[in-house]
């Protein structure tokens, strides 16, 4: 099958609005005759799921939690990107488009991104009417702050807990449907299965995580929004549910997966400390607006940081190397986050990594307390020469704007970051690759839809700081709500779907299967022994850098482990009852097989783009060398995998990727 | 690190439940409570026993997902944190560790230490919400000004997480904490305020129907909350709450 993106014919700026204007409508009479099923309640399912009850379509929600209100992207921290200009510094739709593409190293799809960009301000709009919370100026208007690789204000937050307010703005709207009796919600359900119906999406199986019980529903269409994959590294900022289950059984049912090996490593979170940890501690990159990023430039210093008989804060500042502000003159310590993580890991690499495991940094914020200490003195007509003073005014401006992040870090570190430079290092965060879908959020098989981080389209190769939660929401109350409908009207007679089909009972009876045989296997090694095992080689060979050895053996160690995994997994208990280790049995299955294609697509692509960078392509000379080398004549496609049964079945399709509106240039923050 | 633990099991709602002691060893005082959960469990399932079952899913302290009441404390020792965010540093080797579910007849215990807190999503549904279409055509969110204190006020209640320790701590099951937060944040923005009075009649009406009980002004909710969630908010529901029965 070609792949067709459906992308509107004409100027860029009026796709979108033409796009409305032609689309078929379904009459509101006709919405109450129609079932869409909304999997998954974060920011993306969850908008998704008020918006279409509120057109007034009949929406049946699932998650596995036991609420909406936990799903993972109540965890953002930074900000939501909208193209408002409140602050006047020349933000506007055509910036934020570019901004994205650019930041995105142009491997997104250029019409998705400027609908994203030119409905981004009616996002702020909307969840202020919802009452979400946003940070104030003394006049009452919303305040801003920036972001990594932009040069404009345009992130709105709640202080640190910008994706929580977001997501109970949607759980509230969703809320308000489901007490209206127009969603039905399923909490503590998982789904496992898509079911095509004369090769239509048409519904999903389920299991009830408390009962084990098997359950089928119907609907004339299924949205995916289901979150990203980044656990297939098993140490991630995700939460620990988060897994690729649903979008990869929609992918055995015939949705293309596109770009897998598009990851994020996020530059600032808290490094790992020892193998008991279970996951990752993001810390905003909102911090690096007033953090500096350094590690000691001699040796001697470094070792002396780390046998603990030199202070970080004792340390010249001539001794300090602060190699972002050194290498990105323009950006300094607001470069990408693909840029951000390689610099910190080339000087980790050369040794000067500052704590224990050798694999940290600073985030210092000594010269921002002094600023805005002698700042806040000069405000109140103090003195800006003692010391003490400034320090603590200093101190109370930092914890205004960070407190819950360095209270955060108190706890997990056991050390004060306002007395002692932070220890960061890049942790997997985000994943861009996801189910491939065209304009409409439709994947290659009918009725199936996905939208948020499940989906691939709107971020290309690396994603910008605060752009996640703008598409999430974008996609599910600005965007789907439409591109659905348009599909919809065909099903207006179709009338309500049957679960006693062929179809249903043949999904379910694999489910069950699966299931039967976790429970039964008599096996020696728990779920987590091999999730870790995977980690390791997906950590070390498929991540920050990529060579043709180390993928092609990741490869290979992947299936190996797939294999003893079959053979070797444990899971006690039963499936008639809650069992936490069984859900983890499946998604881990699924990891399995993830990962050997992510493997596989980071080595089919010979360049270095964005977050995934490969040692065989860097800049030589010139100004660049050094930095990741993209290629555009031969890789400017976005890689769809087509399922044949084994991962290394399967089959690539290249949809190009066509830049009319922006010139490809190579990237530079210098 | 080792320790004992007195662990809380029950196979499922209808089951007695019984606490059960088990021992770990080599526990780092960098590891959290779950993490310290996850060893014991990676124990048992080794030995063909049951893992011990607990919610959480962040674990950074924002989902509201995981509880346990720890040595009689919901999200244990430690203040200002969820159980998640709690370190074993806060704990010396050899101590006995006992671990319960966040009980209340309003959570009813789903298995070992998980309870289901539908009850409050149920709350939210009776109107914990602005009633405005999500269609975008709002008015541009400059021209609905917020007081800065109160715009800060509102988020510090908006901050509230869900996790129930407020009511596992009460002696009466009250949840006047986490409704409080919810009225108050509505309260105080000038969107909340056309649906006030049916909103914090129906959200009172609800918490009373899952059989939460009555709050008598002892304040433990506020001393375990560990997002700092003031009793203040419980002023103000009750403020409201009065001058809606006034109205209505
Ligand atoms: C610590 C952290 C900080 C971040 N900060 C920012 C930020 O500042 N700005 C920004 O823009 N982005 C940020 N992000 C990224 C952003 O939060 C996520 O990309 C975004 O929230 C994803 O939303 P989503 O709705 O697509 O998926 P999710 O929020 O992950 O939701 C997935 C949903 O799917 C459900 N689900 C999944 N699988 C199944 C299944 N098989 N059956 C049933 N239900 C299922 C889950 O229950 C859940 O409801 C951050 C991410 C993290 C981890
Ligand atoms: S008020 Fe505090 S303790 Fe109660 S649910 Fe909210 S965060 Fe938890
Ligand atoms: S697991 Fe999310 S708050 Fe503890």
């Amino acid at each position: 099958m070609s792949l067709d993106s459906k992308v509107p014919q004409g100027p860029i700026k009026d796709k979108w609005t033409d796009y409305k204007n032609h689309i078929d409508l379904v009459n509101p009479a006709n919405k109450r005759n129609i079932d869409v099923i909304v999997v998954g309640t974060g920011l993306a399912g969850g908008s998704a799921a008020a918006t279409l009850a509120e057109l007034g379509y009949n929406v049946k929600a699932f998650c596995f939690q036991d609420s909406p209100r936990r799903a993972h992207s109540i965890a953002a921290q930074g900000g939501i990107n909208a193209a408002k200009n409140y602050q006047g510094d020349g933000d506007s739709t055509y910036r934020l488009f570019y901004d994205t593409v650019k930041g995105g190293d142009y491997r997104s799809r250029e019409a998705n991104v400027y609908r994203l960009a030119e409905v981004s301000a009616n996002i702020i709009d909307q969840c202020v009417a919802q009452g979400v919370p946003f940070a104030r100026e003394y006049g009452g208007l919303l305040d801003n702050r920036s972001f990594g690789g932009v040069l404009v204000s345009r992130t709105f937050y709640a202080a640190g807990q910008t994706g929580q307010q977001l997501l109970l703005g949607a759980y509230s709207a969703m809320n308000r449907q489901i007490g209206r009796g127009k969603i039905k919600m399923y909490n503590r359900h998982e789904m496992l299965d898509v079911v095509k119906v004369d090769g239509k999406a048409r519904g999903i199986i389920t299991r009830n995580l408390i009962t084990g019980e098997i359950e089928r529903h119907s609907a004339h269409a299924v949205v995916l929004g289901t979150g990203g994959y980044g656990n297939v590294f098993f140490l991630s900022t995700n939460a620990m549910g988060s897994n690729v289950t649903a979008a990869w059984k929609a992918h055995k049912r015939g949705a293309y997966f596109a770009n897998p090996c598009y990851t994020q490593i996020h530059p600032t979170c808290i490094p790992v400390s020892g193998d008991h940890q279970s996951k990752l501690t993001l810390m905003s990159e909102s911090l690096r607006n007033d953090g500096r990023i350094w590690v000691p430039k001699h040796m001697k210093d470094v070792e002396a940081i780390k046998s603990g008989t030199l202070k970080p804060r004792e340390l010249a500042e001539e001794d300090r190397d602060y190699y972002l502000e050194r290498r990105y003159p323009a950006f300094g310590n607001l470069v990408p986050r693909d840029v951000a993580s390689r610099a910190a890991k080339e000087r980790c690499d050369a040794g000067f990594g500052v704590n224990s495991t050798g694999e940290a940094v600073f985030l210092d914020f000594a010269s921002a307390i002094q600023r805005y200490g002698k700042e806040t003195a000069h405000v109140k007509g103090l003195d800006e020469n003692d010391a003490v003073l400034v320090k603590k005014l200093g101190q109370e401006v930092i914890k205004n704007k960070y407190g819950n992040l360095f209270q955060m870090y108190e706890k997990i570190v056991d050390q004060d970051p306002y007395n002692t430079p932070m220890m960061i290092y890049p942790a997997v965060h985000y994943t861009m690759g996801g189910v491939w879908v065209d304009y409409n959020l439709m994947t290659t098989v009918p009725g199936l839809y996905c939208i948020g981080e499940a989906n691939f389209s709107d971020h290309g190769a690396n994603r910008l700081g605060a752009s996640a939660l703008m598409q999430g929401l974008a996609d599910g109350y600005f965007v789907l709500p439409y591109t659905i409908g348009d599909y919809l009207s065909n099903d207006i007679r179709t009338g309500a779907i049957s679960t006693d089909t062929k179809e249903f009972e043949a999904a379910e009876k694999e489910v069950r299967e699966k299931l039967e045989f976790f429970v039964t296997n008599k096996g020696s090694h728990s779920v987590d022994y091999f999730h870790k095992k995977l980690g390791k080689i997906m950590w070390n060979k498929v991540g920050m850098s990529r060579n043709v050895k180390g993928l092609t053996e990741a490869i290979a160690e992947i299936k190996a482990l797939r294999d003893q995994f079959w053979k070797e997994v444990k899971v006690p208990g039963t499936n008639e009852e809650f069992n936490e280790e069984l859900a983890k049995a499946g998604r881990v299955a699924d990891f399995l097989e993830l990962g050997e294609l992510f493997a596989k697509d980071a080595l089919n692509r010979e360049e270095s783009c964005g977050g995934h960078f490969r040692e065989d392509s860097v800049e030589l000379d010139g100004e660049q060398k050094g930095e990741a080398l993209r290629n555009d004549k031969d890789f400017a496609y976005v890689s769809a995998w087509e399922y044949k049964g084994e991962p290394s079945d399967a089959v690539l399709h290249k949809e190009e990727l066509e830049f009319k509106d922006i010139e490809l240039k190579q990237r530079s923050y210098k | 690190m080792n320790l004992t633990l007195k662990i809380w099991r029950q196979k499922n709602a209808s089951d007695k439940g019984k606490m059960v002691d088990y021992k770990v060893t080599d526990i780092s005082p960098d590891m959290s409570f779950l993490e310290m959960l996850d060893v014991l469990n990676e124990q048992l399932i080794n030995n063909d026993e049951e893992p011990v079952a607990f919610d959480h899913d962040c674990r950074e302290g924002i989902c509201g997902m995981c509880s346990l009441y720890i040595n009689g404390e919901a999200h244990g020792p430690d203040r200002g944190v969820t159980t998640c965010q709690l370190h074993m540093r806060m704990f010396k080797d050899g101590d006995t560790i006992t671990i319960e579910p966040f009980r209340a007849t309003a959570f009813p215990v789903v298995k070992d230490l998980v309870v289901d807190r539908g009850a409050f999503d149920r709350i939210q549904h009776a109107g914990g919400f602005i009633s405005v279409n999500t269609s975008g055509n709002t008015i541009d969110a400059n021209a609905i000004p917020v007081n800065k204190h109160d715009a800060d006020d509102a988020f510090s209640a908006a901050t509230c997480i869900g996790c129930g320790a407020c009511v596992a701590s009460c002696k009466n099951s009250s949840a006047m904490l986490f409704v409080g937060a919810k009225v108050s944040q509505f309260a105080l923005l000038p969107q909340g305020k056309i649906e006030a009075t049916d909103r914090v009649l129906n959200m009172v009406k609800q918490m009373d129907e899952e059989g939460f009980g009555n709050c008598t002004n002892t304040g433990a909710c506020e001393v375990e909350c560990p997002k700092g969630i003031s009793l203040e908010n419980i002023a103000r529901m009750n403020r409201e709450y009065l001058s809606a029965s006034l109205k209505g």
